[in-house]
């Protein structure tokens, strides 16, 4: 039985690692087209990271996509392919960015509310497409890829100056105004800066994230129906409620996924607040596997890359390099994990297969003896 | 054409082996089996979907070996499959074309050629007509031109008469004539013993994977084909004792459900069933496939909601219940398509026994699951109900359908159901199992057990059952004695000819269908 157990951890790994393995490959390849040294930005980067200040900006750039990640794992469980992360995030952000300016508590209370709140809106807006999926079949890659289109406009009109927005003066940027200090977290101040307070609740969500899932009866429901949605019915699963319910959590995580950064340094949403999130969120739960923990690695890789090629420009490599890399390895993921998978059940269809032959082959021993 | 020592393995299971069949030019060649006995993988075989793992297969006196359908239909061999393949938003011209362009174009020249295909063996088909607006026959004849317009001599139907009525059946036996006098072959599979001996030259009987013999329809009757068929060696499904009692265990009254159609006709599919299940009770429903049998068990587990009836179970009116409150409330549910209901063939076999009992111990303990416990139990059943499989780990689809419904009955049954839905419990499941499988629902029985039980196998239907009934098109319509119906009688009420209780007429013996 034990060869079982760590026949399942080594085609764990070994997925994520043709990935990476295919994408190194490629993206060096790349670079030897375009006439470049193929090794010596690695090295750059590596040399990079090795800034505490680099490590401070990948570990906090890792509990936001870390955030972002989870939010899609959750659907990915289920099979719901949440497209919409981004859009929830932004939202969720600059409502509870609006809310936590426009009021004054005690300290704890203050930053609950920005979370609750910020929980809340990225739920809504999740929950739009899990009602129009729910009620009328409507397709959730469809709908939430529309939604981050609404969204991107709803910002756009609600952060004018005549609704909710500030401009500053000398600034084009627009704003919602700074929250009161007893609305910031705190975080970790270390060599290299400071790392933000909602970063170790990002990871603490990621263990919440694996006791849910594979310790409750919750959980337990939500992965029968992520893999087989009629058995799950049968089983007394209400596959509706199940894909409405899985649709506002993943959007309520979603909705956390601003908050590191509104929490613990911006203090304000403002135009330049990052897009794009919520799809490199895709990335990551799918070369993580959806696992707690590969999700971890995986946030921490991409987090690396985009963090440590910032300086590459200067040494005349274009930084974009990164971009490249990411996409090859979302390609490389798709493909080296349904090969693995493939080979995996084969392998234990056959194996069982030995067994029992062996096992029939003993007994008639056995009884002919 | 011939086929000898045809062997197919799958992971864990043969499903074919040393199959011999040789098959005359111009006849009609009927291939007969219970469910499960591997008809279906010999089609695929002969049709190039699978290929065999041992044999050969000879047309002519030449050896082939097909790669794809594609080979197969080169070959003159052409397959009408059980489930149209149709495209109901064309017409049966644009059908036919489909796929085959090259062969007579896609205008005039092919509309000729499906007419004159259809006026020379009788088809009577309108190449201009929306496939949406014809019925299954209709349907079922323009598949058969389908594969008669790409040169098929010999075609295989996959028991085409599953979705036809009595009617339809023997215009259907008339086409098959017309082929056969045009010098076509057709290979006829089918479970419908009356059938097979009506239209068939040949017959050859397969049983558990393998032929078993053949038989000349002149001189067998139905009973001789059944025996050979289901085999002496099997162990019989007969209950002795009678556990019956007259406490009711499940009550059902007017249950109704209306079915709107893909194009929009509203279809009554359960139109007023009534029984009443006692303890110590199997009731056995007999019916042809699509009469609403499906339905039936989705109601009562509640996967769908009736237009209207009352379920009453053990005194609880759990018509309004969800799935898991009805479960949870002790009804037991084996079902029809293992893999779509019963299982998740991706999850390892402990998991699996979580499956449709996560709020019940030992798996859970307020809202948390305890896996612990859950391995433990799961080892129990994997012990007692005899599953082969080298550990509780292994994921569902690697164990064989023998054994996946050994772990399904040993998971339902180790929750003390007070009523158990049995759809198909024995359905490709070999004989060892069978016998053991039938063993755990007569114990269950005997310990007061209320057990709805659905089946093809009518000789499992009569021998396990206390009370039978009939099914035809959402309504009970007869109903009989176990003790005295043979399989002939009920399975001529299943196509609707007889209603009422059924007297078993000792006149009547081996008179099928």
């Amino acid at each position: 039985m034990k060869k079982f157990d760590k026949d399942k951890v080594l085609l764990g790994i070994a997925g994520p690692a043709l990935a990476l393995a295919v994408a190194f490959v490629l993206t060096t390849l790349v670079l030897l087209v375009s006439g470049l040294d193929p090794i010596e930005p690695y090295s750059l980067m590596i040399q990079e990271a090795e800034y505490p200040d680099i490590q401070v900006l990948i570990l906090n750039q890792t509990g936001t996509y870390y955030l972002a990640a989870l939010a899609v794992a959750i659907g990915f469980r289920m099979n719901l392919f949440n497209i919409g992360v981004d859009g929830q995030y932004r939202l969720a952000a600059m409502v509870a960015a609006v809310v936590g300016a426009s009021v004054e508590l005690p300290g704890p209370l203050h930053v609950l509310l920005i979370v609750l709140v910020a929980v809340l809106v990225g739920a809504f807006w999740a929950g739009v497409a899990g009602f129009l999926k729910t009620t009328r079949g409507v397709s959730e890659v469809v709908s939430t890829i529309m939604l981050n289109a609404i969204a991107t406009s709803l910002i756009a009109w609600l952060i004018l100056p005549a609704n909710l927005g500030e401009q500053l003066k000398g600034s084009n940027d627009l704003t919602t105004g700074e929250i009161a200090e007893s609305g910031w977290m705190t975080g970790l101040a270390v060599e290299g800066g400071n790392i933000y307070g909602f970063t170790f609740v990002a990871f603490a969500l990621g263990v919440v994230y694996w006791f849910v899932l594979n310790r409750t009866r919750f959980g337990f429901d939500l992965r029968a129906t992520g893999a087989s949605e009629s058995a799950a019915q049968a089983s007394g699963v209400d596959a509706k409620k199940m894909v409405l319910t899985a649709m506002l959590i993943s959007g309520g995580i979603a909705g956390l996924t601003g908050l590191p950064l509104l929490l613990g340094q911006t203090h304000t949403y403002s135009l330049a607040f990052p897009a794009g999130v919520g799809f490199t969120g895709i990335t990551i739960a799918l070369l993580g596997r959806n696992n707690p923990l590969g999700l971890f690695f995986a946030a921490l890789l991409i987090s690396f890359l985009e963090k440590a090629s910032a300086s590459l420009d200067q040494y005349g490599y274009p930084k974009e390099i990164t971009t490249i890399m990411k996409g090859l390895i979302v390609i490389a993921v798709v493909v080296s994990y349904e090969l693995v998978r493939q080979y995996g059940l084969r392998r234990q269809q056959q194996k069982v297969g030995e067994e029992l032959a062996a096992q029939a082959r003993k007994n008639k021993e056995d009884v002919a003896a | 054409m011939e086929l000898r020592g045809i062997t197919k393995r799958f992971p864990g299971v043969v499903a074919n082996h040393d199959i011999d069949i040789t098959i005359r030019k111009g006849t009609v060649h009927a291939l007969v089996g219970e469910n499960g006995a591997g008809k279906s993988t010999l089609m695929k075989i002969l049709y190039g979907m699978q290929k065999p793992d041992e044999g050969t297969i000879t047309i002519d006196g030449n050896q082939v070996s097909f790669a794809s359908p594609a080979d197969a239909i080169a070959t003159g061999i052409g397959m009408v499959h059980q489930h149209f393949m149709l495209a109901d938003n064309l017409t049966v011209l644009e059908n036919v074309v489909l796929g085959g362009e090259k062969l007579h174009g896609i205008g005039s020249r092919a509309r000729d050629k499906i007419k004159e295909i259809s006026d020379a063996y009788g088809l009577n088909i309108r190449p201009d007509a929306l496939v949406e607006q014809l019925g299954v026959a209709d349907r079922q004849r323009v598949e058969i031109l389908k594969v008669l317009y790409r040169g098929a001599r010999t075609l295989i139907l996959d028991e085409p008469t599953a979705v036809l009525v009595p009617q339809e059946v023997d215009a259907l036996f008339d086409n098959l004539r017309e082929l056969k006098a045009e010098g076509l072959t057709v290979i006829f599979i089918s479970h419908k013993l009356g059938e097979v001996l009506s239209v068939a030259d040949d017959i050859t009987v397969i049983r558990r994977g393998t032929t078993v013999g053949t038989a000349d329809p002149k001189t067998t009757t139905p009973k001789q084909l059944a025996e050979l068929m289901v085999g002496s060696e099997l162990p019989s499904p007969e209950t002795r004792e009678s556990t019956v009692t007259d406490v009711p265990m499940l009550q059902v009254d007017g249950l109704r459900l209306a079915q709107t159609d893909p194009d929009g006709v509203v279809r009554e599919v359960l139109g007023g069933i009534t029984f009443t299940i006692h303890k110590g009770e199997v009731l056995g429903i007999a019916g042809v496939e699509g009469n609403g049998q499906t339905e039936l068990i989705e109601a009562l587990i509640g996967m769908r909601a009736p237009d209207g009836g009352v379920i009453t179970l053990d005194g609880r009116d759990v018509s309004r219940a969800s799935t898991r409150k009805r479960r949870e409330g002790g009804i037991g549910y084996i079902p029809e398509d293992r893999h779509r209901h019963g299982l998740l063939l991706e999850s390892p076999l402990w998991e699996n026994r979580i499956l449709g009992h996560v709020t019940e111990a030992p798996n859970s303990r307020r809202g948390i699951l305890d896996p612990k416990a859950a391995r433990q139990d799961t080892e129990r059943i994997v012990r007692e109900y005899d599953v082969r499989t080298p550990g509780i780990e292994v994921t569902a689809a690697s164990l064989s359908g023998g054994n996946q419904q050994k772990l399904i009955v040993g998971r339902e049954m180790s929750h003390n159901p007070k009523f158990l839905i049995a759809a198909h419990p024995t359905r490709g499941v070999d004989v060892g199992a069978q016998a053991q499988i039938w063993d755990q629902i007569r114990e269950a029985r005997r310990e007061g057990l209320a057990v709805l039980l659905i089946s093809a196998d009518l000789d499992e239907l009569i021998g396990l059952s206390d009370t039978l009934r009939v099914m035809y098109r959402g309504r009970l319509v007869a109903d009989a004695d176990p003790a005295t119906i043979t399989p002939e009688e009920l399975g001529s009420a299943m196509t609707g000819a007889a209603t009422g209780h059924l007297e078993h007429n000792h006149d009547a013996d081996g008179e099928g269908r």
